[in-house]
């Protein structure tokens, strides 16, 4: 009990920022269930949808800005599918890899010649960014409503898979390409739905990070990008709940090493935690049993 | 009735098909046989838009479907049931018989079709929640067939339907395939199996190495002596 009341400020920032890379991780595990791909361009698209809030927040009110960076991500999300990805969909596995690894430097080398490196500071969001005083510790509303609204997020994402058309169609899609096309079902279609729901999330998530830390730098989408990718890996790349426990195991936990003063650790963390799954259970937590070595 | 003229293929570097031209006529059971690596699977899949064609032409009830897209295939009422019954494992069966109507907008009739589908196949009403992956090998071939005719096809093409299946679950499959003739579908049938396939078949093809070279209504082609030493084992 002790324990966790001079823990609490790190465990609301942990379930926070836990939230936030689970609504990344979403866009890696369900891309990768359906074209086995690692797209390595989501956590700098993370960024972008940032970078956009800082430049379109500038000359607009945010209300009328929050749902124009949305719309932008996931344009953008869809035509990075179209034009760097879609081409390749009969090529080998590598290939589309490496031109997810190119989208990514990209995206960060357009963000640096736009930014000119400097350190953008995200607009405050006045009701994400009011304090609030949970069981005596002080913290942001946005710590708060992180864990709300990803779950309220996940729960829909979850209804849509498993009772819409598309949703079934998705599930067919990531199983099996061939017998799905002889379904009828546009595959193109299925694949453009999940890029929009993946960057739909990340725009949102994006919001509530950049809400917490402030500053947009061209890199900013690395590091979260590379935990919420732990964080599907953990809990099984491809399994939507999955990714969801993984985010929020390692944003409680690397918060946890932040209050025992460890903070230098809280990044080395995360990724001995990867090398531990990939030797102890390379399938996650609820991966799938015969999964393809990447 | 589908109508095919002149098809070349070319699949995997190699000449797969060489000029067919085979015509399924309506209200019949017409079957191609011939050995491994004849060119009959790819056949079926060039018809459904899935291997790109060279040359030649695809009539379907005087529209040519040469050129269109695998959905639109689908939705002119031909479907391929394809070899290794690839159901969706992860998809419980009723989910599989909806997928099988994915192109289909009318409820009512989707729901009619799923109950016809549940009579021909009893096993699958009693497994109607169960994962697809769940099922045994026979019970995937059924459910196979059950997703192909949820499409409300008017030309079902089956490819291998009795791979790998014991010889109790072969007849009833044929015996199935006899009842979804009757029910008005034209169906067009690829077997290794060739006894089975030429004594329900009104009709045959025989294939070797991309060409047509033998034809005949099923009966005559089962007395032919060359058929009889080249696929009955005889």
């Amino acid at each position: 009990m002790n324990f966790f009341v001079e823990n609490l400020p790190y465990i609301l920032a942990g379930i926070s920022v836990g939230g936030q890379y689970a609504l990344i991780a979403i866009g890696y595990t369900m891309v990768y269930g359906i074209l086995r791909l690692i797209n390595f361009a989501h956590g700098d698209m993370f960024m972008v949808a940032g970078l956009v809030m800082v430049y379109l927040a500038a000359s607009l009110p945010v209300y009328i800005a929050i749902p124009i960076v949305i719309v932008f991500t996931v344009v953008l999300g869809c035509t990075i599918e179209v034009v760097a990805y879609r081409p390749l969909r009969s090529a080998p596995r590598m290939s589309i890899m490496i031109s997810a690894i190119g989208v990514s430097y990209l995206l960060q080398n357009t963000a640096l010649y736009v930014t000119g490196g400097l350190t953008q500071t995200y607009p405050t969001i006045p009701w994400l960014a009011k304090t609030v005083t949970v069981f005596g510790a002080h913290t942001k509303m946005v710590t708060l409503i992180t864990p709300v609204l990803t779950i309220a997020l996940v729960i829909a994402l979850v209804i849509l898979i498993k009772y819409t058309k598309i949703g079934m169609a998705m599930r067919a899609v990531s199983r099996d390409f061939e017998t799905s096309q002889l379904m009828g079902i546009d595959i193109n279609r299925v694949i453009t739905v999940t890029f929009i729901i993946g960057s739909f999330l990340a725009a949102i998530g994006s919001i509530l990070y950049f809400s917490n830390y402030t500053g947009v730098m061209p890199t900013s989408g690395s590091m979260p990008g590379l935990k919420a990718f732990v964080a599907a890996v953990f809990g099984g790349i491809g399994s939507i709940p999955g990714a969801v426990i993984g985010a929020f195991i390692i944003g409680i936990c690397e918060n946890i090493i932040k209050g025992m003063e460890l903070t230098v650790f809280s990044n080395a963390f995360t990724f001995v935690l990867l090398i531990i799954i990939l030797m102890v259970k390379p399938t996650g937590l609820f991966g799938e049993k015969n999964i393809d070595k990447v | 009735m589908l109508s095919i003229k002149g098809l070349h293929v070319y699949y995997g570097g190699i000449h797969a098909l060489r000029g067919i031209d085979l015509d399924v006529p309506d209200g019949q059971i017409i079957s191609l046989i011939g050995a491994n690596g004849a060119g009959k699977s790819t056949t079926l899949k060039s018809i459904m838009a899935m291997v790109p064609k060279t040359e030649g032409t695809v009539m379907w009830n005087d529209k040519n479907i040469t050129n269109v897209h695998t959905r639109e295939v689908v939705g002119q009422g031909i479907v391929l049931c394809p070899e290794g019954r690839r159901v969706f494992p992860d998809l419980t069966v009723e989910e599989n018989l909806r997928i099988g109507a994915y192109l289909r907008k009318d409820k009512d009739g989707i729901q009619k079709d799923k109950d016809w589908v549940y009579e021909l196949f009893p096993r699958m009403k009693e497994r109607e929640w169960q994962l697809a992956g769940t099922l045994s090998g026979g019970e995937q071939q059924m459910l196979a067939v059950g997703r192909a005719l949820m499409s409300k096809p008017k030309l079902l093409m089956l490819d291998e339907p009795s791979l790998g299946l014991a010889p109790l679950v072969i007849r009833d499959i044929f015996a199935i395939i006899k009842e979804i003739k009757a029910a008005g579908v034209n169906v067009l049938l690829i077997e290794q199996n060739a006894k089975a396939a030429l004594e329900i078949s009104d009709f045959a093809y025989v294939m070797e190495t991309g060409t047509i070279t033998m034809s005949g209504v099923g009966k005559d082609l089962l007395n032919d002596e060359r058929v009889k030493k080249a696929y009955l084992g005889e």
